[in-house]
């Protein structure tokens, strides 16, 4: 084990705050072990460029992300950098669907030249005027296939590329953590005092 | 893998092949190999340990990390035997060493009396196989004690318990916020809450450490060991006794036989796709519910026609999925199930079928809420009207994440025969093998008792003050996780495929144990029973071996 192993098991047992020493004891090995997985798997850090889309691609469906989960009071799709993760899905597990992606970006900007004459792209549409145009297609497959993936990139973990700074999570109010002490909820909390 | 397997030669006859490393493989592997005995274990799945576990979603739900591929290995359905069978995703079981055991809820309830003579109490139903078992309760109650106490199970006796002669070996699981609401409907509505016998270890047992309530039991393995599989439990400790060889990757395509009928080894593809003949005195088939089956049906011969051991042809038959009956409910606080186990709180009192009610059935309630984000983001338990994206749609999603719980009825499915698991000679698998067809319509009681608890579901609910409570209509099911009576057990070899001891009624060296040994469904929670089974299948096994009369090859 190197110096910067040894650290960092330190930092892990640090971070056990709030939890009893025998607890701690008894299940350091393994969580420690489980840890270091997560922490490996979140090494791969959010990419600077695209694999797989164009920049034109990539401003046009990350406009159809933000539009499926906004931005408003708290940060939506394009915060949490669900492009990144579409990009990586559409060159790892999603391959299959490269070209439902192209295809599909050309018919969403002739959807939008014909609805809107004379506008530009997709992406520069006013956000109004993006929804008609999403509500047009919205039983489309294509429109499904970037839902879903928006969706798992707002939510997948992040060593996926998406749900950066864990914005998707903190949204809905999800923890994702090695371990937990009760109370959970409110409920069991009450049902415990009424005891 | 452990240092202490031995490495048997494929040549020499070993006492056992036991096919699947599952819930019952497991188990069996560990007490043929403790008696003595040489095992080999043949898996088709991969042999992975707990730092190959992760909180991943994509992997667990759409990689097939844990689970059969469909891609792979593609099944067939159709509703009706007229019908034509469609490619399909239609079971899903677990697929490594461990089997199912390592990503289940881990459920644990014991059967109770009735479900072993419940035909002898109700009478017959016309248009089903419904019938008692060949053995009882009582005969099993030692092995659910084993099972417990060998496993690790967490729990506490309730009202309407059968007999136990040994207390649970660990207490009850922390309750979480679903169980709380559970138990305040339950008593305001005159019910009886009992704490959820669970497969996870509250506290530190026989070397494993106790849960650490991280919330990723269903589909996902316990990076921990607190979750009681067979790979958790005794897996590790059939091979240290030196005799038990687990050959992960092994895919199964034919149980081999002589001229007398006698099983003589199992051949497989190992993982380049290479055959492999392992010669054995006697196997022991455990590859679940559905594959069971197939792996029957696919090792026919000149012998056996119409597949090995279906001199009654019944094999495949008499499939059973378990029903559910469902409603969902938003509460004012958050509840935050994302933590912890699944279910700490169970209800009971409407498990025995109630002639009043009009038609066959029974079950039991929890209360949970084991979807995870995306799962949950893709729609799977918000109310039907909301919208699919946009503003709205966030703040759906913003609100009941953390405040949603539904009931979950866990029913009872009857045995009808032409529910089945059989060829699919049109569609193959990577192999090259016969795809697997399933052909499932539920029984009309297996509907009304789901939406019967359906309905119960909703008054819990709404006892416990629930916000708002919604329920889907319940549909017939398509889609089986619990894989049970496909080899049902029994005294008489023309309704049935093996004996009361597993024992095949037409090939003495051959045995099949897991949910396909089932002759009634139980309750929606077979993983006990099925484990219990393994224990029991185990000690008789072992007594024949030692009798001489399994007559080998």
């Amino acid at each position: 084990m190197d110096t910067q192993e040894v650290s960092r098991r330190l930092f892990l047992i640090r971070s056990l705050t709030g939890v009893s020493s025998a607890w701690l004891v008894l299940r350091l090995p393994d969580i420690v072990a489980a840890q270091e997985h997560a922490h490996h798997a979140a090494q791969s850090e959010t990419p600077t460029k695209f694999e797989f889309f164009t920049p034109e691609q990539a401003t046009e469906v990350e406009a159809i992300a933000a539009q499926i989960i906004p931005t408003d009071d708290t940060p939506g799709a394009r915060e949490a950098r669900v492009i990144y993760f579409i990009d990586r899905a559409l060159t790892t597990f999603d391959k299959d669907k490269q070209q439902q992606y192209v295809k599909g970006v050309k018919e969403l900007q002739a959807k939008q030249k014909k609805m809107f004459k004379n506008s530009a792209r997709f992406s520069s549409l006013r956000s109004e005027d993006q929804i008609k145009v999403l509500k047009s297609l919205e039983k489309t497959p294509f429109f499904e296939t970037v839902r879903v993936h928006t969706i798992m990139g707002f939510f997948a973990d992040p060593s996926y590329g998406g749900n950066y700074d864990k914005i998707g999570w903190k949204l809905i109010g999800f923890q994702d953590d090695f371990y937990f002490k009760p109370p959970f909820g409110y409920y069991d909390r009450e049902y415990k005092e009424a005891q | 893998m452990n240092p202490q397997q031995p490495k048997f030669e494929t040549q020499s006859q070993v006492d056992f092949v036991v096919i699947g490393a599952g819930a019952a493989g497991g188990i069996i592997a560990k007490e043929l190999s403790t008696a003595g005995f040489q095992v080999v274990v043949l898996e088709q799945g991969p042999y992975l340990k707990e730092k190959d576990f992760d909180h991943d979603e994509i992997k667990n739900f759409w990689q097939h990390a844990l689970v059969n591929d469909w891609s792979k290995q593609p099944t067939t359905f159709r509703k009706t035997p007229n019908a034509k069978a469609r490619v399909q995703p239609a079971i899903i079981y677990g697929r490594m060493v461990g089997g199912g055991n390592v990503h289940f809820t881990a459920n644990f309830w014991r059967f109770h009396e009735i479900d072993f003579v419940e035909r002898s109490k109700l009478g017959t139903i016309a248009g089903t196989g419904f019938d008692d078992w060949p053995i009882t309760y009582a005969e099993l109650e030692p092995y659910y004690t084993k099972a417990e106490w060998e496993l690790g199970i967490s729990g506490e006796p309730g009202p309407f318990d059968p007999p136990r002669s040994k207390p649970y070996p660990l207490p009850p699981l922390p309750i979480k916020s679903s169980g709380a609401l559970l138990a305040k409907g339950a008593r305001k509505l005159g019910w009886h809450p009992q704490a959820a016998p669970m497969a996870i270890i509250s506290q530190p047992y026989r070397g494993r450490s106790g849960c650490s309530h991280c919330g990723f039991c269903e589909a996902f393995g316990c990076e921990v060991k607190a979750k009681s599989s067979t790979l958790a439990t005794v897996i590790p400790e059939a091979e240290k006794t030196g005799h038990c060889e687990i050959r992960p990757n092994s895919y199964v395509r034919k149980i081999e036989t002589d001229d007398a009928g006698r099983v003589t080894g199992v051949i497989y593809f190992d993982d380049k796709k290479t055959e492999v003949f392992q010669r054995a005195k006697a196997v022991v088939l455990c590859a679940n519910g559905a594959e069971s089956a197939r792996l029957l049906l696919i090792s026919k011969s000149n012998l056996f026609p119409n597949g090995l051991a279906n001199s009654s042809g019944l094999v495949g038959k008499y499939l059973m999925f378990n029903a559910g009956g469902f409603a969902t409910g938003v509460f004012e606080h958050e509840l935050n199930e994302f933590k912890s186990v699944v279910v700490t709180r169970i209800i009971h009192d409407f498990y025995d079928s109630d002639p009043k009610r009009g038609f066959y059935g029974g079950g039991g309630i929890d209360m949970r809420f084991d979807v995870t984000p995306i799962g949950f983001a893709l729609g799977g338990a918000l109310p039907r009207e909301t919208p699919r994206w946009g503003a709205d749609y966030k703040k759906a999603l913003r609100d009941s994440f953390t405040r949603t719980v539904y009931s979950f009825g866990h029913t009872t499915s009857l045995p009808v025969e032409r529910n089945s698991i059989s060829l699919d000679h049109v569609t193959k698998d990577a192999w090259g093998l016969p795809a697997m067809r399933v052909t499932y319509k539920d029984h009309p009681d297996d509907l009304k008792i789901a939406k019967f608890f359906s309905d119960r579901g909703k008054e819990l609910l709404e006892a416990a003050g629930a916000k708002k409570v919604w329920s889907a209509p319940v549909e017939e099911q398509q889609f089986g996780v619990h894989l049970l009576g496909t080899c049902r057990m029994g005294n008489d070899p023309k309704r049935s495929v093996v004996n009361k001891y597993h024992q095949a009624h037409d090939v003495p060296n051959l045995f099949v144990c897991d949910g396909s040994s089932f002759v009634t469904s139980g309750r929606g929670q077979p993983t006990c029973t099925i484990q219990a089974l393994a224990y029991r299948a185990a000690d008789h096994i072992i007594r024949m071996a030692k009798s001489g009369e399994i007559k080998s090859a």
